[in-house]
């Protein structure tokens, strides 16, 4: 009759629970109901800590052993007091790095090893499925405590029979609310709801029962506390060493243990959810620690002697005939057992389908269904497999280990277990250093360690751990035994087991770190880890990514240089109006930054660099192969720029040159002034000294005076030419001429100008030969200006040409459209380092006072420019050698 | 004994100009046109006052003038620097060098006069 009842209630209070989870789940997918992702939600959603384990056994353990169950408690509530240490940073690499689970943190840390994880996920399977049989039995065991107070047959024999519908039941649950959404960064809102319903449950029904001993049996406070006093459990004495084990290990446990990760950081809405959790999560356990004590004090004094302390929460009630109270005891272990089971089944789930079954389906079965919708069907299949698949273990084990005592004290030796994976995930959030081979061999070492000195002992007398195997040690070596390791057996197993495979864990990680050289992929991962705090002042949420500013800047340096990248970080940063060098790594920045370093890298180098540090995605063969056409192209590029190395030697040689000739041109410049100043003066003087001569009636013979009067005259000529060709070279320069254009015969013109030449001199002190072919075409040009080029050309000759018989030949010739004019003399011509200069003004060769001011042959390279064609000193000619280049095309 | 006046200047129309206003006033002039040799005409001559021109083939006044003045024996020969360059900085160049007097040309005959009287009876 009770137990149809208690069957009854079970059956309405899963379907409320599914009423819960269902309603939550539509309220998220809704956007409504803000309250589901409150702070007190989550900090009830932590309660999965808290086992059917914790609810029933605490009271055992407090009836045998007396305060020390509070370590179960005392560890989680340091860590989460200390949060902003641990649990803060866990949070945030979790939700920057979308991790699913623990494996899958460790396996991002270490350079997406799937190997750890694989590691990890068989470590937490083996952990945890002890765990979920110890779920089971509690269930099955308090139905048997129904059982016994009821008249009827034993319902015992009945016990893996419950056991088993138990497990089915949480499966279509779990199944049903924990793989709805296939994103696994989707939040369980249901199944988070639904878990913090049962923790207020369990809170309840504890206190319930808590308060009933006190005041419905014990009669009071006080009564309550003396009772405890003259109890044995007061004088049960305190083990340091294991007070403070257990304390390490549960903490440990907490934030390691998958469901906890699961709650703790997948489940995390926000950070700041953690502040309130801090005071609050403490508290909540604290509440359900408070009655413990009295209800084990109680039990054991009432109860009959040899009743299991471990269900006093339960038998009190009915011993004193409270059915009501003892249906709500009833269903505060079940809460606690079927949300820890929930939320394990799914956490293992994940891992084991993440990181074995999808990788051997997508390395075994798949082909090329990667690329089609399959997977989504595929993922769902495999995550719900895994589900049935975890339970189905724990119920095995339940089953197959007989689901006696040993059970109950596996939940120490799982949580040492699971906790295996400390040291690297401690590692990888504070030690850059930490390497993925030094991860693997402490988890392995750990693993090993645990496996030996707790688990296979704890499963009792079997083949493989005999009892004298236990007491003698492997082949009789004692210093191997199990739980004497190094002779160090003096120790309580527990103990000794978390101290053997902890320490050994820890020195084979840091050893194995320290001589072992992390990957790029890890170095990247390992910034991001352990620097997530300085590169996103708070988890944003655009796309749910945080970038490493900083590994930006490092890689951005190293393409860009330092200085350029300064700049623009810089620009960047004051854009977004955050000071300093390190912009926020929004979409907008990254795009500018994917292109200004694909400038330099390429467009696919730079977006798979950046998805390395961004994203941490692994570079796709597509990407790969982009980088290899790149780094071809750039390989061509590069012999393209070898050739543009030569042309710019020649180029810079060229500009050596003109420097040079600049640097000279600019001294003459300076001495611009002094010329023109010595080239005035000098006519003036002589004219101004004989005019005064003439003036002062001094210069004696008639003679004389008409002497004086003619350097005057001449000097006066002298100094108006010099002003002419001043005036013409200015004139000329500023392209103010006018050209007077008509059809020039050019043998004619050359004649005319040496005859006007020669005209002047009383002897001819040149002899000129003139080599100008007759049959020249006409040239369209300006006749005067192409004349005075060339009476500028005989006259130098006549004046400057050193030799004793000093000869001049002009020679013409045609080359394609153009027709060459040659003035060459016998003379020594001009020095080399002097035959670039002649046609800057003022330039004269030596100090010959041949009577030029120095500004012909700048005016007559005037003159040729403005004609369209050219004049040049031609070496090599064995004597002083112009040539004047004439187009043709001017010729009609 | 007449003194000797030694005119270092290249341009024929100004030499035969000077040494006529010169010779007039009773100096003895001596003429030399090129700028190599000057320092060494100048020894060989041991002229009362050199009247020096400073734009000079082979050789510039400036010069001319400094390689004198480190030639002690010379500390007290009177140099008259008569040039077309006429800029300050000029001036100052032969000031440091260690002329007696800086003269421009044009000049007025008169002055050039007066300035080698000074200069020799000093």
């Amino acid at each position: 009759m009770m137990l149809n009842l208690l069957v009854a209630v079970c059956v309405g209070y899963v379907f409320f629970l599914f009423g819960i989870a269902f309603l939550a789940e539509r309220a998220a997918k809704r956007g409504r109901g803000r309250w589901l992702r409150s702070s007190f939600v989550y900090t009830l959603s932590l309660s999965v800590y808290c086992t059917a384990w914790t609810f029933y056994g605490a009271v055992g353990y407090a009836a045998r052993s007396g305060l020390e169950y509070l370590t179960i408690y005392l560890g989680p509530s340091l860590v989460m007091f200390g949060w902003w240490w641990i649990l803060r940073k866990l949070v945030r690499v979790g939700r920057s790095q979308r991790v699913t689970s623990i494996a899958d943190l460790l396996s991002s840390r270490f350079g997406k090893s799937n190997l750890l994880a694989v590691i990890v996920t068989i470590l937490a399977v083996v952990g945890t499925t002890p765990y979920i049989a110890l779920q089971l039995q509690s269930v099955t065991l308090s139905f048997d405590v129904f059982a016994s107070f009821e008249d009827t047959t034993p319902f015992v024999s009945d016990q893996a029979h419950s056991a088993l519908w138990l497990a089915a039941g949480l499966a279509v649950f779990t199944i049903v609310f924990g793989t709805r959404n296939l994103d696994v960064n989707e939040r369980h809102h249901g199944v988070v709801m639904a878990i913090a319903v049962e923790a207020l449950v369990k809170l309840f029904a504890l206190i319930a029962v808590g308060a009933f001993v006190v005041w419905g049996i014990s009669g009071g406070v006080w009564e309550t506390l003396d009772r405890i006093d003259a109890s044995r459990v007061a004088e049960l004495p305190m083990n340091g060493g294991r007070w403070t084990a257990i304390t390490f290990i549960s903490a440990a446990a907490f934030v390691c243990l998958p469901r906890m990760f699961q709650v703790l950081v997948v489940e995390n809405e926000h950070e700041t959810h953690l502040r309130t959790a801090s005071w609050a999560f403490p508290a909540y356990v604290l509440l359900m620690s408070l009655f413990v004590v009295p209800i084990a004090v109680i039990g054991l004094e009432i109860l009959p002697v040899g009743s299991n302390p471990d269900l006093f929460v339960l038998s009190l009630p009915l011993h004193v005939g409270n059915e009501g109270l003892a249906i709500l005891s009833f269903l505060g272990g079940f809460s606690s057992a079927t949300s820890m089971v929930i939320v394990a089944s799914i956490a293992l789930s994940t891992m084991v389908s993440n990181h074995i079954v999808m990788p051997l389906w997508l390395r075994f079965g798949a082909g090329g269904a990667s690329v089609s919708g399959d997977v989504r069907k595929v993922i769902l299949f495999s995550r719900r497999a895994s589900i049935a698949a975890v339970l189905f273990l724990g119920y095995s084990y339940f089953v197959l280990s007989g689901g006696g005592s040993a059970l109950a004290a596996i939940g120490l030796v799982s949580f040492t277990g699971v906790v295996q994976v400390l040291p690297a995930l401690l590692g990888g959030l504070f030690w850059r250093g930490a390497t993925r081979l030094g991860a693997i061999s402490g988890v392995l070492v750990g693993f090993a360690l645990w496996l030996y000195t707790l688990f296979l002992p704890s499963l009792g007398d079997t083949a493989l751990f005999s009892n004298d195997f236990l007491q003698a040690g492997p082949w009789g070596i004692s210093w191997l035994r199990p739980q004497g390791l190094f002779g160090l057996s003096s120790m309580d197993p527990l103990v000794h087991g978390i101290f053997w495979s902890l320490s050994l864990n820890t020195i084979g990680f840091v050893f194995v770190s320290l001589v072992t050289f992390p990957s790029p992929i890890e170095r990247l991962q390992g910034a991001q880890f352990v620097n997530v705090f300085d590169h996103s002042s708070s988890a944003k949420s655009w796309s749910g990514r945080v970038a490493p500013s900083e590994d930006l800047m490092v890689m951005t340096q190293r393409i860009l240089g330092p200085k350029d990248a300064q700049a623009l970080f810089l620009a960047q940063a004051q854009k977004q109006g955050v000071s300093g060098y390190l912009p926020e790594p929004t979409p907008e920045f990254l795009g500018v930054l994917e292109r200004e370093l694909a400038g330099s890298v390429g467009a696919a180098t730079a977006h798979a660099m950046i998805g390395q540090i961004v994203g941490g995605m692994s570079v796709s063969v597509r990407d790969l192969m982009a980088v290899a056409d790149e780094t071809a192209q750039m390989m061509e590029y590069s012999n393209r720029l070898e050739a543009q190395q030569t042309e710019l030697t020649r180029t810079a040689r060229k500009l050596r040159e003109a420097n040079e000739k600049l640097t000279r041109v600019s001294l003459q410049k300076d001495a611009f002034l002094s010329q023109i100043s010595h080239e005035l003066r000098t006519p003036m003087t002589s004219i101004l000294a004989f005019a005064e001569i003439l003036r002062d009636g001094g210069a004696g013979p008639h003679e004389a005076g008409t002497r004086y009067a003619t350097i005057i005259h001449e000097e006066s000529l002298r100094l108006t030419r010099l002003l002419d060709d001043l005036l013409d070279l200015s004139v000329l320069e500023n392209g103010q001429v006018n050209l007077n254009t008509s059809g020039v015969h050019l043998s004619k013109l050359v004649k005319r100008s040496v005859a006007t030449v020669l005209a002047g001199a009383a002897t001819p002190s040149l002899h000129v030969d003139l080599m100008v072919s007759e049959s020249l075409p006409q040239v369209e040009t300006d006749a005067d200006r192409l004349g005075q080029v060339f009476i500028n050309l005989v006259a130098n000759a006549r004046k400057y040409c050193d030799a004793t018989t000093p000869r001049l030949k002009i020679v013409s010739s045609r080359a394609g459209n153009f027709i060459y004019l040659d003035f060459i003399d016998n003379g020594s011509g001009v020095p080399k380092d002097a035959q670039d200069m002649i046609f800057e003004k003022f330039s004269r060769i030596g100090q010959n006072k041949a009577g030029g001011a120095g500004l012909g042959l700048a005016i007559c390279r005037e003159i040729m420019t403005r004609l369209g064609g050219d004049i040049s000193y031609l070496p090599g000619q064995g004597g002083g050698a112009f040539r004047v280049v004439l187009p043709v095309e001017l010729a009609l | 004994m007449s003194k000797t006046v030694l005119l270092i200047e290249d341009e024929p129309n100004i030499i035969e100009a000077i040494s006529f206003i010169l010779s007039r006033d009773g100096w003895t002039v001596v003429t030399h046109s090129n700028g190599h040799d000057a320092n060494q005409v100048i020894q060989a001559k041991s002229p009362d006052l050199v009247i020096l021109d400073v734009m000079l083939p082979g050789k510039s006044g400036f010069d001319i003038l400094r390689d004198l003045r480190l030639e002690h024996s010379s500390d007290a020969l009177p140099v008259l620097m008569l040039t077309a360059r006429g800029q300050a900085k000029d001036r100052e160049m032969a000031e440091t060098l260690g002329v007696n007097r800086f003269m421009t040309k044009p000049f007025s005959n008169s002055d050039v006069r007066e300035a080698v009287r000074d200069l020799v009876q000093q």
